[in-house]
């Protein structure tokens, strides 16, 4: 491969004022900012065009502080309540300068999104729990980055897909250029400043193996396939100080057959809390019933990864089949345990047993989702704290659950301003990062509903600010 | 109906169920999350719903080149022009909804020629070419007052029966009795729905037509056309109170209202279809069936050609041109007549019978929650 430096012609000849790494939410939200300050801007995207846009493609909604309701939020969300569930999921593992920053700047943060193109819409059907928290972008996420991506391109800011960031030049803490894979060469891209916004690592088996051995084989990737963490390895490599614990990951428990990568929001399933969870020895191994779901299904994933060949089985019986929402594959159907079990490829007399010890601890009590029932299972080990009722009435339903990892927590530590932060705390001059793959300085563990496009955006704006406000500083 | 077109359906709206993010579009979602299965009268009645904006195309992240291949305009306009076909009475002529576009060219052709010849047959050849006035009893003198009005009335009955029988047979295909479409609250909101075109404003901010782009501008020209063929059905009820009742035949003079209507419907026709024309030469064809196009373009430009005529025939009806262009005008409005319920024309009717059955659903379903 032939090392293009200053091809004539081509956008490497030149030397932009601003190069952002990535494109997805973050990433936009950092170009569209430094281009409305006046920047010369590159933006570099590995996925083709058909896929651009990261994970941020495949969400639906994002948090963020408003005093009033408003056309889309049916009711205020002050800054305390934001504070304190953010406090509650991560259990104070947060970093409490930049939570508390991010927290104010979101403020108001979707009329400066509809400004660039966003559209929202009000909350439906099955998610009026966040309608008041979380604004819903009309088509989700992919429909808000066409429309970012429509208001980049109309600002004059350049993109260029199939373009994966490989090699960065770093020295003394300062970013000199970029090398970048382009139609099988590589290409060196100069810039005066550098805003990382490349996601996490989660698509990178590799890497994940590192920390979870071969069972990550059996790892779903529930967002896009290119964030490998490229970028955040060349940074760690080059001396900067990293954040966030390498062996968390937000792995929720999802439909088995679900593709590789890209399977996105289709392939979660809320069945696990009205029936019981075997792995493939047929016994079962956490209380399905704990809380109520949304609460509880981002320990499923770690909780399936630990069983044997990281696989597990819901199963339910017929009163509880209409009571979530459908699954994008069929649940595998059977009139009695002993055909569940062979459908499933479980042992049929160890099904069974196990099904057979759960109905006869179920105490009857008042049944109701919208509750923490009193519908317990409380001698048998795992226990069942709600929803427990006997499953004796076929048809039987089975739902396979694997591992689905949605993101990574390791990230590079950067201060108010955006700023890379170096392993001597000094802050590098010419380098930001934003959104997921800074993520962990707020999100020690723990994630809450919508706050990744938050983070995103709030940082995605702060690091266009500064690494605008760095390079119009600079000599001629 | 094929079991390919059902299927994939089925398999788009099963992965659309379990995502639901473009449920603020358009009626198809809400309708859709009410369901966990679909049936076969579910997804016909699904298609008939959708207004194939597109936008839930180009929102979608399962679309091509995804594995999921998630194409939901494609898939439902597919099964749409399959339900046409089912609804067509008779039943054997069917297959004109293939290949539409070649109907529409034979029929319009063997209309103007037979009126042509129909016309020579009883006036000899020279008629059409004369010079006339433009008022009085001219018209007449080139096709003859009873002719046309006995075969107009014919026509008229009989497409009218074949409209009716399909729309009842589409709607018992929804799974609906009749008795169940006779819901005024329902009427009065699907009526509401066509009138504004609800559903082509995908969610307030408009089609992804002809491209990816939200925009408004299809919206407004099928209003053009919408509005513009109700201006001209009026025109012509009103023309016709005239004839009968004040024994004032046609030709209007030029501030009449037949003609004031008629000229302003046909102008807006024009323009309405023109613009729909000039969009689809542009489109992206990625969320379209590709089969359909024949019958889109067909029924467009014939009505395009209704309207031109029309008012071709108004700015030369003093002038030699007139009894040929009279001839043509009528035949083309015949072919128009004749056609309709075997090309696009009936999609009006269809979806209206979808936004009827959708009202009463989601009616019933507010009513439930209280
Ligand atoms: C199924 C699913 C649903 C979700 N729903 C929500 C939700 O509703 N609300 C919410 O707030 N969060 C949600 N999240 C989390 C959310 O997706 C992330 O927090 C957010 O998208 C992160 O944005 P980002 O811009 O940092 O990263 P991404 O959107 O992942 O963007 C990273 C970009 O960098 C590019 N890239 C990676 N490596 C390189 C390289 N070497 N060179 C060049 N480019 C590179 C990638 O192609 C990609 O475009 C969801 C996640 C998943 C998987
Ligand atoms: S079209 Fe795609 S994005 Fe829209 S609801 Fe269906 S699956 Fe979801
Ligand atoms: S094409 Fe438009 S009308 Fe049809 S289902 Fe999609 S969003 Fe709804």
């Amino acid at each position: 491969m032939s090392t293009d430096n200053n091809h004539p012609g081509s956008p490497s000849a030149k030397h932009f004022d601003i190069l952002v790494i990535g494109g997805g939410n973050a990433a936009l939200c950092a170009a569209m900012t430094a281009r409305e300050s006046g920047m010369d801007v590159l933006v570099l995207e590995s996925a083709p065009k058909e896929f651009r846009g990261g994970n941020s493609r495949h969400t639906r909604n994002l948090r963020y502080l408003h005093e009033k309701e408003n056309k889309y939020l049916t009711g205020p969300y002050p800054e305390n309540e934001f504070w304190d569930d953010l406090m509650r999921v991560t259990k104070g593992k947060t970093n409490e300068e930049l939570a508390r920053f991010i927290i104010r700047e979101s403020n108001d943060i979707g009329t400066w999104m509809e400004k660039h193109g966003c559209r929202f819409q009000p909350a439906m059907r099955g998610t009026l729990h966040l309608a008041r928290t979380n604004a819903f972008f009309l088509g989700g996420g992919k429909a808000l980055m066409n429309a970012y991506y429509a208001f980049a391109q109309h600002l004059g800011i350049k993109i260029e897909y199939d373009s994966e960031v490989v090699d960065l030049d770093i020295q003394y803490g300062r970013f000199l250029s970029a090398n970048v894979k382009q139609q099988g060469g590589i290409r060196k891209i100069h810039a005066k400043s550098v805003i990382v916004a490349s996601g996490g690592f989660q698509a990178n088996l590799a890497w994940l193996k590192e920390y979870w051995g071969d069972s990550a084989d059996n790892f779903i990737v529930r967002g896009t396939p290119y964030d490998k963490g490229k970028v955040l390895k060349v940074l760690l490599d080059n001396g900067v100080k990293s954040v966030g614990d390498p062996k968390q990951c937000h792995a929720v428990a999802i439909d088995a057959r679900a593709p590789k990568f890209d399977g996105g929001i289709v392939t979660r399933l809320d069945c696990v809390a009205f029936g019981i969870v075997v792995n493939n020895q047929a016994t079962r191994f956490y209380d399905e019933g704990e809380d109520f779901w949304p609460k509880r299904y981002a320990i499923w994933g770690r909780l399936v990864a630990d069983q044997p060949d990281q696989i597990a089985y819901s199963i339910i019986d017929s009163k509880s089949i209409d009571l979530f929402m459908p699954s994008v594959f069929p649940p595998v159907e059977a009139d009695s345990i002993e055909e569940m079990a062979e459908k499933l490829d479980l042992d049929s007399n160890g099904l069974n047993e196990t099904i057979n010890k759960f109905n006869k601890a179920c105490k009857p009590g008042s049944f109701d989702p919208g509750e923490l029932d009193d519908c317990k299972a409380l001698d048998i080990d795992p226990v069942k704290s709600h929803w427990a009722r006997p499953l004796d009435t076929p048809p039987f339903y089975g739902y396979p659950l694997k591992p689905g990892i949605t993101f990574t927590y390791l990230g590079v530590e950067v201060n108010k301003k955006a700023g890379i932060i170096m392993e001597n705390n000094q802050v590098a001059k010419n380098m930001f990062a934003a959104g997921e793959i800074m993520s962990g300085n707020i999100l020690g563990q723990g994630y809450m509903a919508g706050f990744g496009m938050t983070i995103g955006t709030v940082f995605g704006r702060t690091a266009g600010k500064e690494a605008a406000r760095y390079v119009s500083k600079l000599p001629e | 109906m094929s079991a390919n077109c059902l299927n994939e359906a089925r398999r788009v709206m099963t992965i659309c169920n379990s995502c639901r993010y473009c449920e603020g579009f358009c009626a198809v979602f809400p309708a859709m999350e009410l369901r966990r299965t679909f049936t076969d009268q579910d997804l016909k009645y699904f298609a008939n719903l959708c207004h194939n904006c597109r936008d839930c195309y180009y929102a979608c992240q399962y679309a091509p080149p995804h594995t999921f291949d998630l194409n939901v305009p494609k898939s439902l306009a597919k099964l749409r022009l399959e339900t046409y076909e089912e609804s067509t009475w008779p039943a054997a002529l069917s297959g004109l909804f293939r290949n539409n576009g070649r109907a529409v060219l034979l029929t319009t052709s063997f209309c103007v020629l037979a009126l042509l010849l129909i016309t020579a047959a009883f006036n000899g050849f020279s008629l059409p070419f004369e010079t006339y006035t433009g008022e009085d009893n001219t018209f007449y003198q080139v096709l003859p007052y009873k002719a046309i009005v006995s075969s107009f009335m014919v026509i008229g009955l009989v497409v009218f029966f074949c409209l009716m029988k399909g729309f009842l047979k589409f709607w018992q295909a929804t799974g609906e009795s009749l008795k169940d479409f006779f819901n005024l609250r329902a009427n009065i909101t699907a009526v509401w729905d066509v009138l504004r075109l609800k559903y082509l404003d995908g969610g307030g901010y408009g089609c992804n037509y002809p491209d990816d782009k939200f925009s408004m501008i299809r919206r407004n020209f099928h209003h053009g056309v919408f509005y513009g063929f109700m201006l001209c059905f009026t025109s012509t009820a009103v023309a016709a109170f005239y004839d009968h009742f004040l024994s004032s035949p046609a030709p209007y003079p030029f501030f009449s209202l037949p003609v004031l209507l008629g000229t302003t419907g046909g102008i807006s026709i024009v323009i309405g279809c023109g613009g729909l024309l000039f969009l689809k030469e542009k489109m992206d064809s990625a969320p379209a069936d590709i089969q359909g196009l024949s019958m889109d373009v067909g029924f467009i430009l014939l009505l395009f050609l209704t309207s031109f005529s029309g008012l071709l025939l108004l700015l030369l009806r003093a002038t030699p041109f007139m009894g040929i262009l009279l001839i043509i005008h009528v035949g083309i409005v015949a072919a128009f007549f004749i056609l309709m319920p075997y090309g696009k024309f009936i999609h009006g009717f269809l979806r209206y019978a979808a936004l009827v059955k959708n009202a009463r659903e989601q009616l019933v379903n507010k009513t439930d929650k209280k």
